[in-house]
């Protein structure tokens, strides 16, 4: 059930992109057309062109921030700092996408324009790699991203009850956000933290050991705008701030919370108790000496 | 008996241990200024003698792989570190770079010099934002310290290392597909050869390790090949980070010599949760064929785990007792993989297709045996049929599954339905059975 309903979901999804593409496309245009999608489709292609030639040309009537977006210069000259990072420029596109959402929430037609002209790549290019990744989103979220691993293992010591519980609560499902524009749901896969099962994520940030309460009461905060703390990491900073870091524009908050969860100290806890250790290391002489002596060297 | 042996993660428990302060107070670092007064060729020789093979799942000789980057080539050499850790039930990696975050920086730099790359890249997953920002940080702090830039500590080598977040595809943590995203395209697999050692990134000589790997050099380089070799078996020396979880009484990561068995570590773990029993469990990850009670004294090295059908892949142990139904969780995985096909070749993107719709119909009692052999025939015509192991992986659940458990399966349809309730198997069940007894 779950399968199809999703395989529907994603082509009637992909179906409303695009329009909204090309509503978008059609807005800007100086002449609103009342023709047929198809040749909506061609006008707002040699529209695009035409805007092409135009910013080739250096006279650029139309730049992408016309668009209602809140793509600016700064984000231009961003872009531009992510591509310095790499010896190939196309490289930064994934970063890039990053930094579209950390403008705009989601990847917008005005996003992907911008990476495309930053990159010499074609639109349909960007949007082939966008939609490639579900990190990428194709509509507004919600200023917090709840994500519930649903994976086997977590979803059989509880996932699917936490999501189902959630879902009811909410009035919500995969891929939506509430009205109020502050939570969005996801059934996320396996995040890395299965000795922290039933996981969750915000923003994210871990929110580990889950129990359909606990999960009740984080989205309750966060929808009232209550900060919240990560089991691992700081206190949830919003979605576009977020993706600000993905980017690679970090937010100095390295140092926040512990070095790690309980479930990544079992071993170590034991062995500590145990008195149990790996064998004396020391690497013959090598002329190496200490560490501070060869700093001293220096 | 078999005991913890505490390296990669022995200081996770200290505040500070994700700064370099603190990891500079454990000797960090030194492992990279006696590698720095080596030649890279003898470095490939250390980690080669080590014996130290990759921990992302394949378990291929590191110091072969780095042999293999052409001497002469015209074009620059990258090491990618390969931190896209997505495997269902594989999480070592992401705490080890939460809390250790420099270790992987040293051993990035150590690696890269002895394979001779001025530019390595971290490719990290990107729905684990606070990893992220520790790698940042670890990397800015390096430069900080002259680790990374120009004239690494007077050596005359030159690194830089470029964090990058990848944006949620389970396929880019094949190498191939890894390299694609890369380089900025959809992940996706790439038919070899050539091998990324002779065109990888940008059709260069390009490295690919895990984490755990490239986080192990420091150690050996510091310690001596023959200090590795004390912990482990022969062909599979070293330590090595073994990830319990499920249905067990402490879950977590328990770092151990290669070959440790299943038995020791549910003895340390505290055993199945609430004295159940054990009903089936992955070696390294969902990937892996299962395995069951029978095997708990099997050695979790790499030829142990092979010679009993399975593999050791990322030693992701998860662990599930009597109350969880097998086809569930066989179709929960195969689902995942159904999301995750890239849909490059076909057996992949539309076997997977084809079998979670069997597979539901059985999970909910409508399947007939004839189903049962179409699900074998299905994953006979998508294993090895495609150009990367996602397909091999994701039949493997099935096909292990059925010669366990075939009985299992038809219980599903002679009752009309799913035999088990979801309920028990969940971790918050023992504590409402508690509080009712």
């Amino acid at each position: 059930m779950n399968a199809t309903g999703g395989v529907s979901g994603e082509a009637s999804e992909r179906a409303q992109w695009s329009a909204e593409r090309s509503e978008v496309a059609r807005g800007a245009s100086k002449e609103p057309s009342a023709t047929s999608a198809s040749s909506g489709e061609a006008s707002e292609r040699s529209q695009w062109l035409a805007d092409r030639s135009e910013i080739a040309k250096g006279g650029r009537k139309e730049p992408a921030g016309a668009r209602e977006t809140a793509l600016n210069e700064t984000a231009r000259a961003e872009m531009r700092e992510i591509i310095a990072r790499y010896p190939e420029p196309r490289s930064a596109l994934l970063p890039m996408l990053h930094l579209v959402q950390a403008y705009e929430g989601y990847v917008t037609p005005a996003g992907i324009e911008m990476c495309a002209e930053e990159l010499g790549l074609t639109e349909a290019e960007v949007a082939a790699v966008a939609t490639f990744y579900t990190m990428y989103k194709r509509r507004p979220m919600g200023e917090y991203h709840v994500g519930v691993c649903t994976n086997t293992l977590c979803a059989i010591m509880g996932g699917d009850q936490i999501w189902s519980e959630l879902t009811d609560e909410l009035g919500i499902g995969h891929d939506e956000t509430t009205d109020d524009g502050m939570v969005s749901l996801e059934r996320v896969e396996c995040n890395a933290a299965c000795d922290f099962a039933p996981v969750m994520v915000v923003n994210w940030e871990f929110m580990d050991n889950q129990t359909p309460q606990t999960a009740r009461e984080l989205v309750g905060k966060l929808r009232s705008g209550e900060q919240v703390q990560s089991t691992r990491g700081p206190g949830i900073c919003t979605w576009k701030q977020a993706a600000r870091i993905l980017a690679g524009f970090p937010d100095g908050r390295a140092t926040e919370g512990p070095p790690a969860g309980a479930a990544s100290l079992a071993g170590l806890v034991l062995a500590q108790e145990k008195g149990w250790t790996a064998p004396e290391g020391g690497r013959p002489a090598l002329g190496a000496g200490g560490s501070h002596s060869q700093e001293d060297d220096r | 008996m078999t005991t913890l042996t505490p390296v990669l993660s022995a200081r996770w428990h200290e505040d500070d241990s994700f700064t370099r302060a603190g990891y500079e107070r454990a000797d960090g670092y030194r492992g990279l200024r006696i590698a720095l007064q080596r030649t890279p060729a003898d470095l490939v020789t250390i980690i080669k003698d080590a014996g130290l093979r990759g921990r992302g799942g394949a378990g291929f000789p590191t110091g072969m792989k780095w042999s293999f980057v052409p001497k002469d080539s015209p074009k620059p050499t990258y090491l990618v570190v390969n931190a896209d850790e997505s495997e269902p039930g594989t999480c070592k990696d992401i705490p080890l770079m939460l809390a250790s975050p420099h270790v992987l920086v040293e051993g990035t730099i150590i690696s890269s010099y002895a394979i001779g790359a001025h530019t390595a890249f971290i490719y990290v997953r990107g729905e684990v934002l606070h990893v992220i920002r520790r790698l940042q940080a670890a990397v800015a702090d390096a430069y900080e310290a002259g680790y990374l830039g120009k004239d690494i500590l007077g050596s005359g080598y030159d690194l830089d290392i470029v964090v990058h977040a990848g944006a949620g595809a389970y396929i880019c943590g094949e190498e191939t597909a890894l390299l694609d995203s890369l380089e900025g395209r959809r992940g996706q697999p790439r038919l070899r050869p050539p091998f990324p050692a002779v065109a990888g990134l940008y059709a260069s000589p390009t490295v690919i390790n895990n984490v755990e790997t490239i986080a192990s050099v420091p150690a050996i380089v510091a310690n001596g090949e023959d200090w590795f070799r004390s912990m482990g078996s022969e062909k599979s020396p070293g330590f090595t980070l073994y990830s319990l979880s499920g249905h067990v009484t402490s879950p977590g990561q328990y770092e151990a010599p290669l070959g440790i068995t299943l038995r020791e570590l549910l003895d340390m773990a505290g055993g199945v949760r609430n004295g159940r029993e054990l009903k089936f469990w992955t070696p390294g990850g969902s990937s892996t064929p299962l395995l069951t009670a029978d095997h708990l004294d099997v050695p979790l090295d790499y030829e142990g785990v092979a010679e009993a059908g399975s593999m050791l892949g990322t030693k992701a142990l998860q662990i599930f007792d009597d109350t969880t139904c097998v086809v569930r969780a066989v179709l929960r995985w195969v689902e995942f993989y159904k999301h995750e096909s890239c849909g490059k070749c076909t057996p992949c993107r539309e076997g997977f297709w084809w079998l979670v719709q069997i597979l539901q119909r059985l999970e909910a009692g409508d399947g007939t045996e004839a189903d049962l052999e179409k699900l074998l025939d299905l994953s006979d015509n998508i294993a090895g049929r495609s150009f990367c192991a996602l397909a091999d992986g994701g039949v493997a659940p099935i096909t292990s599954s059925l010669q366990y458990f075939r009985d299992e399966y038809l219980a599903h349809f002679e009752h009309g339905r799913c035999p088990f309730d979801p309920a028990a198997s969940t971790l918050f069940a023992e504590t409402a059975g508690a509080a009712t007894s």
